[in-house]
C-alpha cells in the first residue's frame, strides 16, 4: 500500500514529493516517514530535505544525481517508508503566559472575535496542535490544528521586531518565535521556554510531528522558568 | 592568529562562506555566500581552501586594518579599492599587506558584491558548521551580525608563503555579469496563461531597491495566473521565481525561508545562481527558457572548470 505520490522537478537541482494536493493527517505521516527514513539513511548527493504540509523538497547535487536516477531511489525509500514501525508522537507542553506586556494584541484579537480575552486564552490552549514542519526562521513551527473561531488575518503592518518566544496567530495558524525578528503576527502571549538551542539535542524544542499544548501560566511563573 | 580591525563597514558587510546545507528540516536555509564562485576563486588565490569564511561586502565596502598584515585577494564586482600608500589594487589577483597598513574599498564599479578573501579564513565561531551569517535570525557570522566600525576579527594561522596568484581569464565568462538569467520551469508553471508564460520570458525586469539576500524583487509587467488558486506551502529552492499575487516576481535567495506559499513560474539554473548575487538595485534582466538538460550540463563544465588547475594562474 503505498498510496499515489507524484514527482516534479522544482529546478535542474531539486525535486518535489507531493503526497496530496490537500492537507490532510494522513499526507502530513507519509511526509513524516519519508524524511524519517531519509534521515535515517541518507541518499548520497542529497544535501537539503524540505518537509512541508504534504511534500517533500529535496535539494540534491546534480554533479552526483539527475531527477530520474532520484526518482527511482525514492521509489524503493517510499516503499520501506510506508513499512516503517511508527513511533507514537512526542507530546510537549509550551508555558504561555498570556496578554499584558507578554500579549499585545490579544484584547484587539478577542474584540475582532467578539469574545473576552479569557476565552480566547481558554480556546487556544484547550486544543492540540500539530508541527507541521519548520521554516521561516531556524525553530520556527508551522503548527495546525488553530480553532476556526481564533483564525485572524496579520496584522496590517509588520512590527519591527517580535520578542522571542511570542506566541501568535496568522491566518489559520499558530506559532511560536524563537528570535526576536519582524513579524505580522497577532501576539496573544509568550513562553518563556528558548525554542532554538544550539547546546540541545536536535537544536529546536519543536520537530516536525510533534504534538503540542499551550499550558496558561502567570507572569510570576513565567519569571521562575526564564531565571532557572 | 592576525587581526583585521574594521574603521568602516560599508552598507552591508556579513562574514560569508559557502552555507549549512542539511538544516532545512529545522527551518535553516542554506545560506553562504551571495556569489559563491567568487568567493571559492578569491580563496584559491589566497591559497585557502575554496569554502573558507571571507568577508562579502554590498555595494559600499570598508576600510580595514590589518595589524600584522595579511595575503589578501578581491574577487567580485570592482570596488575601487587601495591601500594607504596611495596604490590602487585590483579585482582577481593575490596581494600582500604590510602590518598596519590599511585597505580602503569604496562604492562598486560594477556588480553588487565584493569578497575580501584573507590567507588563514576569516575565525569565527561556526554555527551549524558555517561562518556564515544569518542576518534575520541573527545567527553565525561575527555575532550573527553585519560588521560595525570597530569591531575586530581574527585571521586563521599562515600556512604558506605569499605567491603572487590571479584569475585566468577562461573564468571571467563565470565572474562577469549576466543580464539574461537562465531558468527551467517552476513546479506550477502550469498555473499561469500561455500568454502570461510568454510574456515573462519576453519581458525586462528591473531589480528593485528592496532586493536582498532573501530575495531579488522585480518591477515589470505583472505575471497573471489563469485563474487564481490556493496553494498550499511547500519547500522552495534557491532561485525559485515566485509570483505573489500581486504578480511582481521574487527570485529566493541565499536566505530564503526554507517553504513558501506563492506558485513558482521558473526557477533560475545553478550555473547562473552566482550571477544573481552580482545584480543591483535597477538592473535590468531577462529570463531565458532553457531544457533540464542543458541547465544540467552548463553546471556541470561550470564545474568542470572550477574543479582545473588552469582556473588560477600563478
Amino acid at each position: 500500500m503505498t498510496g499515489s505520490v507524484q514527482f516534479k522537478p522544482a529546478s535542474d537541482q531539486s525535486l518535489l514529493v507531493y503526497f496530496a494536493a490537500k492537507i490532510t493527517l494522513k499526507a502530513h505521516q507519509r511526509v513524516r516517514k519519508l524524511l524519517h527514513l531519509l534521515e535515517a539513511e541518507p541518499i548520497a548527493g542529497v544535501r537539503n530535505l524540505h518537509p512541508a504540509y504534504c511534500s517533500l523538497l529535496l535539494d540534491f547535487d546534480a554533479l552526483q544525481l539527475g531527477h530520474a536516477e532520484l526518482v527511482g531511489i525514492l521509489r524503493d525509500y517510499l516503499r520501506r517508508a510506508e513499512t516503517l514501525d511508527w513511533k507514537e508522537p512526542r507530546e510537549l507542553e509550551i508555558p504561555t503566559c498570556y496578554g499584558g506586556e507578554f500579549g499585545p494584541d490579544l484584547d484587539v484579537l478577542a474584540r475582532l472575535h467578539r469574545m473576552t480575552p479569557a476565552e480566547v486564552v481558554k480556546l487556544h490552549s484547550s486544543v492540540r496542535y500539530v508541527v507541521y514542519f519548520l521554516g521561516f526562521v531556524p525553530g520556527f513551527a508551522y503548527l495546525g490544528g488553530l480553532p476556526e473561531e481564533l483564525a485572524t488575518p496579520r496584522l496590517p503592518n509588520p512590527r519591527r521586531s517580535t520578542p522571542a518566544g511570542s506566541v501568535g496567530i496568522a491566518g489559520r495558524q499558530t506559532g511560536v518565535y524563537p528570535f526576536a525578528t519582524p513579524g505580522g503576527w497577532r501576539v496573544i502571549g509568550r513562553t518563556p521556554l528558548t525554542m532554538f538551542d544550539l547546546s540541545r539535542e536536535g537544536m529546536s524544542l519543536l520537530a516536525v510531528g510533534d504534538h503540542v499544548r499551550f499550558l496558561p501560566i502567570s507572569v510570576d511563573r513565567f519569571r521562575a522558568i526564564e531565571s532557572a | 592568529m592576525s587581526s583585521i580591525h574594521v574603521l568602516k563597514a560599508g552598507l552591508l558587510t556579513t562574514v560569508q562562506d559557502l552555507g549549512r546545507p542539511g538544516f532545512a528540516a529545522i527551518g535553516v536555509s542554506a545560506s553562504g555566500a551571495a556569489d559563491p564562485i567568487s568567493l571559492r576563486l578569491g580563496n584559491r588565490l589566497v591559497g585557502n581552501a575554496e569554502g573558507a569564511a571571507a568577508l562579502e561586502m554590498t555595494l559600499l565596502g570598508g576600510t580595514f586594518v590589518f595589524s600584522q598584515g595579511a595575503v589578501v585577494a578581491l574577487t567580485g564586482a570592482d570596488f575601487g579599492a587601495s591601500v594607504d600608500d596611495g596604490g590602487e589594487v585590483s579585482i582577481g589577483v593575490s596581494f600582500e599587506l604590510r602590518p598596519g597598513q590599511t585597505l580602503r574599498l569604496g562604492s562598486t564599479r560594477t556588480g553588487a558584491r565584493c569578497y575580501l578573501c584573507v590567507h588563514g579564513g576569516i575565525v569565527v565561531p561556526p554555527f551549524l558548521g558555517s561562518a556564515s551569517t544569518h542576518v534575520l535570525s541573527g545567527t553565525g557570522g561575527f555575532q550573527g551580525r553585519p560588521l560595525r566600525a570597530g569591531d575586530a576579527l581574527s585571521t586563521g594561522p599562515a600556512t604558506q608563503a605569499f605567491r603572487k596568484r590571479r584569475i585566468a581569464p577562461a573564468m571571467s565568462e563565470f565572474v562577469a555579469s549576466r543580464k539574461v538569467l537562465r531558468a527551467t520551469p517552476g513546479p506550477q508553471a502550469g498555473w499561469f496563461s500561455k500568454a502570461s508564460r510568454r510574456s515573462f520570458y519576453l519581458a525586462t525586469y528591473r531589480v528593485q531597491e528592496q532586493s536582498d539576500r532573501l530575495g531579488l524583487r522585480l518591477e515589470g509587467p505583472a505575471v497573471s495566473q489563469n485563474r487564481p488558486r490556493a496553494m498550499i506551502t511547500e519547500g522552495v529552492s534557491l532561485g525559485a521565481v515566485q509570483v505573489p499575487p500581486g504578480g511582481s516576481p521574487v527570485i529566493l535567495f541565499v536566505e530564503q525561508q526554507t517553504s513558501g506559499g506563492y506558485p513558482k513560474m521558473a526557477n533560475v539554473i545553478s550555473a547562473d545562481l552566482a550571477p544573481l548575487g552580482q545584480l543591483r538595485p535597477r538592473d535590468e534582466i531577462r529570463f531565458e527558457l532553457v531544457s533540464w538538460r542543458l541547465a544540467r550540463s552548463l553546471l556541470i563544465e561550470q564545474e568542470r572548470l572550477m574543479a582545473s588547475a588552469e582556473a588560477i594562474l600563478e
